[in-house]
Formats: C-alpha cells, structure tokens, sequence
C-alpha cells in the first residue's frame, strides 16, 4: 500500500496462509475487494471460504500474511476494531435479550451514548421493517425474522464491510428467495462492501457483482457471474457452475490446413469459432465442455453449426424446462430444452451446438486452452 | 356395497382386544412391584424403628408400624445423642455439613464452569493437556493424593478447618464439573460466541453476559451432583476435619457405630434418617434435573 | 499510509482465559500430578509417623505382600469387584429393559429405584445394619414366624461378610446403572424395534442379539463406572462393619488410611496407595486404547 494509490480498496488480504497442525487451510491467498463490491465466495464444504470470511472478520488468528480494512492493516486487531458486521447462518442471536437488546449489545459495548444507540436502533429496525418486534424474543420469532434481526444487528454498527457466512441455508426455499431480493436492495441502498459465502450457486450468481470460486483453501477464479458462467478458467470451475452440470467429451485437438478441430471416438468440432485462451498444440488431449442449456434439440438443431444424434435414454421433466440423458461420443450427455419438446425414452433425435460457446481445457492441467 | 365387502374380509372388525391382564403383563407389573418393594424396605423400616420406643423394638417385629408413635427418638438425636465426650446431638455435624456445603458449592461450580467455558471457546496452547491430565485424573484413587493434600492443607494453615474441607471438594469436583459445563458450552453455537466477538464482548463479558445466562439448566444440574456428592462425602470429611468441624455423615457413624453404652436403635435410625434428609428432600424434588444431574455425571466423555 | 500492526506476544494472547484457567492448572500440576508422584516417591522410603526422604527400596511393597490383612483386603476386594459388576450390569439392565416396555407410572417406579442413590454409603449401611441385626433384624423376624432355624446373619460371619456388604452395595447402586441403561435403551432407534417385529424376531433374543451389541458404548461406560466405584469401596464398610469380624472384610482403601493416619506407618499406606494406583491404571489403560485409540484409526 503506497499513498499514490488514489483509490482505496475496501478489503484487502495480502498472501494469507492458515494452518491447523499440519493441515493447510489456506495458501497465500490474495484478494482486493474495491469500495461498495457485493463480492461472494462461492465453493463447495470444506474449501475454506468460511475459513477466509473467518479470518478478515479476526474471529481466527491468520499463520501469515496481511489484512486490510479500509486502507488500516488490521491482521491483528480484535473483530470488534475492525470496522466489519456480520450476519451468521445460525442467526447465533443472543436468546435471553430481546431484538432491541440484540441490536445494542454491540453499541454498548462500545459505551455508546444512550440516545444514539437509540437512534441507531431505530434506523436499522426501519430499514429492515422489524419495528414491531423489538419488545419480543428471539425466540418468539419465525426463521425469516431472525434472520432480519441478525442483519440489523449488522447494520447498527454503521460499519464499511458486512460479512455474511451463509445466511440464508437454514431458511426454506421461499423465504430464501425472498430475503435474497432483499438483500440485494439492502446492498443498492447502503452501496457498503458485502463480502457474502455461500455453497448456492444461484444465490451467488443472482447476488454477485463479482465471484470467487474456491477450492482447497485457493481462489480458482474470481470473475463477474458471467464471466465464471461463460468462460470458467479451468475445469473444476466449469463443473462447479451450472446445473445440470457441463458435459466433458475425452478428445484430442487436431490441425486440418488452416482449422483446428476437436476429435472425440465419432465426433468431429470445427473449432474455427471457438476463442481460444491459449496457444493449443496439436494432438493435445482436451476436454471439450458443453452446457446442456447451449445445445438444440429437434428441429432448432438444424441452424447450429455443428450437428449430430443422439438417442434419448430418459426424460426428467423440471417444470419450466426439461432434461434430456443420452450419450454422445461414448460418454453420458445432458441437454436441457424447453418443456414443450416432445422427447420420450428411446427417440432419436438430432442436435445441434455452437462451438463459440463451448469450453476446452487442457485433460492435463485442467486449464482452459 | 361392494367396499364394505371389502372391508370385512380384510380388516378385524370391532375394537382390538384389551391385553391389560395378559400374562406378559402381570409378569411385568409383578416383578416391577416386587422390587420395588425391596428397594423401598430399608427406607421403611428406616421409618418405622425411629418413630417406636426401645421396648418396643426389643419385644416386637422390625417391620411392624409403630403401635405408639414417639418423636423422642428424633429430638433425641438431633440434640443430646453423645459422640465421644461431646452430647449435643446430630445438629453440630449438620450445621458444619451446611457451612461447608454452600462455599463448596458455589466455589467449585463457579472454578468449574469457568474452565469449562475456557476449554470450549478460548483454547490456548496446552489447555487440552491440562484437560486431559484433569479428566485422567478423576480416576486416580484418592488414597495417592490423600496426604498430599495434608501437607499442602497444613502449609496454608488451613488443616482441620471447614475452609480446608471446601478447598479439597473443589479439587476433587473439579474434573467432572469442568467436563460437564465444557460439553455444555461447547454444544452452544459457536456463531453465538463470535458474534458476541464482533460486538466487542470479552472473554469476561462473554461469560457473564451471553453464556451465564442461556446455562441455568447446567448450573442447576451441577448444583444437584455437587450438593449430594459433598453432602455425603465421608472420607474427606474423616481425613481433613477435626471432632469440631465434622461434617455429618462423620458424626452419623460415630453416633452409631461408638461402642459404649446400650445400643439405642430408634435413635439410630432418626439420626441416620435426618442425615439423608437432605440429597432425598433434593432428589424427590428436582426429579428429573436430579436424572440429568448424575447422568451427566456418569457419562464420561 | 496504513500503520503497519504488530503481532501481539504471544502470552498476552488469550490472557484471560489463562488467569482463568489457573485453578485448574494449579489443581492438575499440583495436587493431581504432583501429590501422586510424590506419594509413589515416598512409597520407597521408611517414613513412619513423618514423611521422610530415607529410601529403602522396595521394602515397603516386600512387607505389604507379605502382610495377611492386605492379603485379605485384595481378595476381598476381588470377590466384592467381580460380583458387583456382574450383578449391577444384569440387575440395571433389567430394570431398565423392565421400565422401557411402555408401562405406566414409569416415573414412580424410577424414582423408587433410584432414590437410594441419593443416600450416602454411610446412610446404606447402617440402614442395612439394622436390617441384618441379628437379634431384631429379618432372622428374628423369620424365627418368630416359626422357622427356628433360619440363619440371615451374613455380617457377623467371616465366610459371608462380604455378601452382606454386597447386598448393600447393590442396593444403593443398581439404580443408577439402571437410569444409565435406560437412556440407552432410549437412544436406540424406534425402526430397530419395528423391523425385528417385521422379521418375526422374540422380545427376548432382539434384546440379546441386536439392542446389547448395540448399546456398547453405553455397557462400556456403566463398566468403568462400577469399577471405579468398587476401588474406592471405603464408607460402606466402615459404616457397616468396620472390618470386622476380625480382618475379615477389610478392604484396600481402609488398610490405606488405616496406615497412614491410624497405625503412623505412612511408607506402608503410600505403598498399599501406590499399588491401588497400579491396579487401576491396569484396568484403564487397556480399555482407554482400545476407546481412543481405535477411534483414532478408524
């Protein structure tokens, strides 16, 4: 961090490491979080994402590396210092308080004056619409409303940064939907830095301005929701994202004069329009991903530059669209279509896809070619 | 028509039939009143022989109800039974029982339940080594660390003393108390304890202000283990006091079991109810908490 | 430009729960380490009425084997161990398995066999005094009724004394033990119970073959439970009878205290202390290899 730098990251974490014993959790991981970002750590259990939310809120002692906050190295301060709120899964609201004392705990600690906790407190009870239970209990209150509360509790601080470890799993999925709009308004209304985990990956991407996906203590990729969704980095990404998730066909890259092809057992891809990252080499073993959601099915096949069959082995109807299982190259296929087609277990039927549209990653270091 | 056709030949009509005095029954219901009757006979006849006069125990039959109810026997033994030199009854042990009870009580809960709060959420570097040693610890037999404790007692001046008594029951409490309040705290959210974190609470305010409060169960559990555990407490009792400060199981059995003069049964029996007075009043009124108490106490880790 | 923080010291780190923790520490480096090696230490010297450093090798342990009243002690011992973890383990578990079939006024029949549990060993063995009194006790009861001949006098006969303190001992006991198997009879899944029904299997042998392996983990706790209330058999028998008749039903703990705060012969009380301190750490030792030890590799 030097002066000349006119813009201020909100978060920053410089080469962080943490470990357990001989257990590495997290391998100098570097992440900058610029002012006002809805950023979310995505992953599944056990990539360390809480872990990492853990350590910038100081709830865990870092092995090495830095953390800042709002330019101010806060490695070592104590959570409360740091200038961060955060909202857990479990609610963990204090049960014997009421809302209104779950709401100031924090501000007295902080010896406060009585009437500007009193202030605060009605601020956030407005802006989350829990005037009403401010007298009552946590106990007395439906999943929804705690969680409202455990957010005011947030809010009150007046902070910069709001941390969220997965604040919605532990409601129904309705009500999961719901707080998900409002927290997204909460966010456009307060314009603070959100740093939010979550193992939903349509929480993130509804969420997100943008998307770290980790895996075993290591960002894979941070990117907008479309850039992960469209062109993931690398393999684990690839799959992690989307559902049902990509198709991967075994193949090898290949040159014919000019064009290079991908070639499967019976499948032949021009990849004249595919935008490759890299440099490929010929005779390299690739996986060549598809989303199920990019290939025709039926008569809309025809107008996709590259075609095939497939022979429909079963159906799973999801309501709005439906899933289709075959095989394509040897290997199982998903296409996803919409729920008017007509498919039934055992038809044949042509597809279609865009190779512009596809993703090839290396068979050896899972990279994106 | 047709479906209750169908119903007759597939369902057994009218009520099941009542199984109330089937012979499983009656075995099960006559061994569990048997037995039952067993294990309340000594508590009976307990009763009964403290309520007679003496010639009416040598002449009559032990579990007979008494045909002339006396209290002589009770006031007896709480104020002039003899013990050595000293004639004023039971009450002495009891009052010394109480004043050694309520600090034990309250200092080891209070020494345990912090300890077991540290262990389960401000971990430092060897407290699970202490811990360990703790819990490996409740399985040493007294009798090693008997007259240890006498030297260290002496040192401190405190040998003899009721002060001396409370400190030993605090040591002795400690490691199944600090188990059971860290098993406790331990199953709180751990969410809970960070959010405090982030609200600036201390190791301290944590404790008194969100911990404290959501455990009273816990605390009433160890209450119940402590208050019987110390109340009946014998050897250490024997060990660390003098004849002034004995507690009084000690004096119980020195009224008892003291070889002179003529054996006095009913007084006997009043004394020995009036010692179990207390953990019995206890266990028939916290019930359930008293269950919890000593399964808590009973399950290891 | 950002203050660059310090990594605070390291014992400053988590301060309070240090200073909290110094009862604690004081108690297991102290009492719980230090007063048992220091017993064992001195278990090797001739100290007699006070503690002293003159060693004399293993004299102490040559004169405790060869003494007849630690010899009787650990028989007595042995036999009161064995026949109490046989019979607290099937009476607790039947009363349990009793109280599990759905009957009414469980609770009573729980608080009954509980309560004694409550009593101090001193309390259950007078009580049981009384009870066993030979001139006014059961036997004179079942004389007067007319069988003249009926002998219930196990605490004044050396052969059976300790029959006698057993039957007290289990009377006391057994309800916990019971209240032990009941809440594991409780964790055991309803479905277990509806598929045996389902495959036809008797009340009886679903006990038996399936609920006891299953409720393992809850015999093993019951087991160590026992065996260490048996090391520590001391009240009860003073209260019941002293010893007596004679050396009869002296036990390990008592020749302990007997030695060390009677006799004035402390070297022989560290060393009857020391061996009672082996003999645990022989039973436990085994059984916490096999618990914590398996866990870890599997």
């Amino acid at each position: 961090m030097t002066a000349q730098d006119s813009q201020v990251n909100s978060v920053e974490v410089h080469d962080l490491d943490l470990s357990f014993g001989a257990l590495e959790v997290l391998k100098g991981l570097n992440l900058d979080i610029p002012q006002g970002e809805f950023l979310v750590l995505l992953g599944s259990s056990g990539c360390g994402k809480s872990t990492l939310l853990n350590c910038i809120a100081g709830l865990l002692e870092v092995s090495a590396g830095k953390i800042f906050i709002q330019g101010k190295n806060v490695t070592w301060a104590e959570p409360s210092e740091r200038g961060i709120g955060m909202v857990f899964q479990s609610y963990a609201l204090y049960p014997q308080m009421t809302v209104k004392g779950n709401l100031s705990f924090g501000l007295k600690n902080q010896r406060m004056p009585k009437a500007e906790v009193e202030k605060r407190v009605a601020r956030a009870a407005e802006i989350l619409q829990i005037e009403p239970l401010l007298k009552r209990k946590p106990g007395a209150l439906s999943g929804g409303q705690r969680q409202r509360v455990a957010i005011g509790r947030a809010l009150v601080r007046d902070v910069d940064v709001f941390l969220f470890d997965e604040p919605l799993s532990n409601l129904d999925a309705n009500l999961r939907t719901d707080l998900r709009v409002e927290l997204k308004r909460l966010h456009q209304r307060l314009g603070n830095t959100m740093i939010y985990v979550t193992h939903d990956q349509i929480e993130a991407l509804t969420l997100a301005d943008r998307i770290a996906i980790m895996k075993d203590g290591v960002i894979q990729q941070i990117d907008s929701p479309k850039g992960i969704y469209n062109k993931p980095h690398n393999r684990y990404v690839a799959g992690f994202i989307g559902s049902p998730s990509m198709n991967f066909i075994h193949g090898r890259l290949a040159r014919h004069s000019d064009t290079w092809m991908f070639e499967a057992n019976n499948l032949t891809v021009p990849l004249n329009k595919y935008d490759f990252t890299t440099t490929p080499e010929p005779d390299m073993p690739v996986e060549f991903g598809l989303r199920p959601e990019h290939i025709a099915l039926g008569d809309a096949a025809t107008s996709q530059p590259v075609q095939s069959s497939i022979v429909v082995e079963l159906v799973e109807p999801m309501g709005a669209d439906t899933v289709v299982w075959s095989e394509l190259a040897g290997t199982e296929f998903t296409i996803r279509t919409d729920s008017d087609t007509s498919v039934s277990h055992g038809d044949q039927h042509p597809i279609g896809f865009n190779p512009s549209r596809a993703s090839i990653f290396s068979a050896d270091s899972g990279m994106r070619v | 028509m047709v479906e209750n056709v169908v119903e007759t030949d597939t369902v057994p009509q009218g009520p099941r039939p009542r199984r109330a005095f089937s012979r499983t029954n009656i075995m099960l219901y006559g061994t569990l009143i048997v037995v039952a009757l067993y294990y309340l006979l000594p508590l009976y006849v307990m009763i009964v022989t403290s309520l007679k006069g003496m010639p009416e125990i040598r002449l009559g039959n032990i579990f007979s109800p008494p045909l002339e109810v006396t209290f002589e026997p009770w006031v007896k033994a709480w104020s002039t039974a003899c013990t050595g030199i000293n004639c004023d009854g039971l009450s002495r042990g009891f009052w010394n029982s109480v004043r050694i009870l309520v600090p034990s009580v309250f200092l080891s809960i209070a020494i345990a339940s912090i300890n077991g709060y540290a262990l389960a959420r401000w971990r430092f570097k060897g407290s699970e080594l202490f811990f360990s040693i703790l819990i490996v610890g409740a399985f040493i037999p007294y009798q090693t660390m008997l007259y240890p404790l006498v030297i260290i007692l002496r040192e401190i001046g405190l040998m003899g003393s009721l002060w001396g008594l409370v400190l030993v029951h605090t040591v002795f409490g400690m490691p199944i108390l600090t188990l059971l309040f860290r098993n406790y705290f331990t199953a709180i959210p751990e969410d809970l304890h960070k959010a405090a974190r982030v609200d600036g609470a201390g190791f301290w305010g944590i404790y008194f202000r969100i911990m404290l409060p959501m455990s009273l169960p816990i605390f009433v559990v160890a209450m119940i283990l402590q208050v019987t555990g110390i109340w009946n407490d014998f050897l250490f009792g024997v060990i660390y006091t003098k004849p002034d400060t004995y507690p009084m199981t000690v004096q119980l059995n020195n009224i008892v079991n003291s070889v002179q003069g003529i054996k006095e049964y009913n007084v006997n029996m009043a004394a020995t109810l009036l010692t179990a007075a207390v953990p019995l009043l206890l266990y028939f009124v916290s019930g359930k908490l008293f269950v919890r108490g000593i399964a808590a106490g009973a399950v290891k880790g | 430009m950002p203050t660059d923080a310090k990594r605070p010291l390291r014992i400053f780190n988590n301060l309070s729960a240090k200073i909290a923790s110094i009862p604690m520490i004081l108690t297991v480096l102290v009492v719980f380490v230090g007063g048992t090696a220091w017993t064992v230490v001195h278990s090797f010297t001739k100290s007699k009425l006070l503690p002293k450093l003159n060693f004399v090798g293993l004299d102490q342990y040559e004169r405790l084997w060869s003494t007849r009243r630690w010899l009787v002690s650990i028989e007595n011992l042995a036999l009161y161990g064995l026949l109490s973890l046989v019979f607290t383990l099937i009476i607790g578990f039947f009363l349990a398995a009793l109280l599990d079939r759905k009957i009414r006024g469980e609770a009573v029949f729980r608080t009954i066999f509980l309560y004694p549990f409550a009593l101090s060993f001193i309390v259950t063995g007078l009580a049981w005094q009384w009870i066993l009194n030979p001139d006014l006790g059961v036997q004179q009861v079942v004389r007067d009724l007319g069988w003249a001949s009926f002998e219930l006098n196990p605490l004044n006969n050396p052969d059976t004394v300790m029959y006698g303190i057993l039957v007290a001992g289990l009377w006391q006991g057994t309800g916990l033990i019971m209240v032990i198997m009941l809440a594991g009879l409780r964790g055991i899944d309803e479905d277990i119970w509806k598929a045996a029904r389902v495959d036809g299997i008797g009340t009886a042998k679903t006990y038996l073959k399936i609920i006891i392996p299953m409720m393992r983990p809850v015999f093993v706790t019951a087991l160590v439970l026992i065996a260490s209330g048996i090391i520590k058999l001391y009240d009860l028998v003073v209260a019941l009878t002293n010893g007596g008749p004679g050396l009869s039903s002296e036990v390990p703990a008592k020749y302990v205290i007997n030695y060390m705060f009677r006799a004035q012969n402390l070297g022989q009380g560290f060393a009857a202390s020391t061996m009672m301190l082996v003999s645990v750490a022989i039973i436990l030792i085994p059984w916490a290899y096999l618990e914590f030890g398996g866990r870890k590799r599997g």
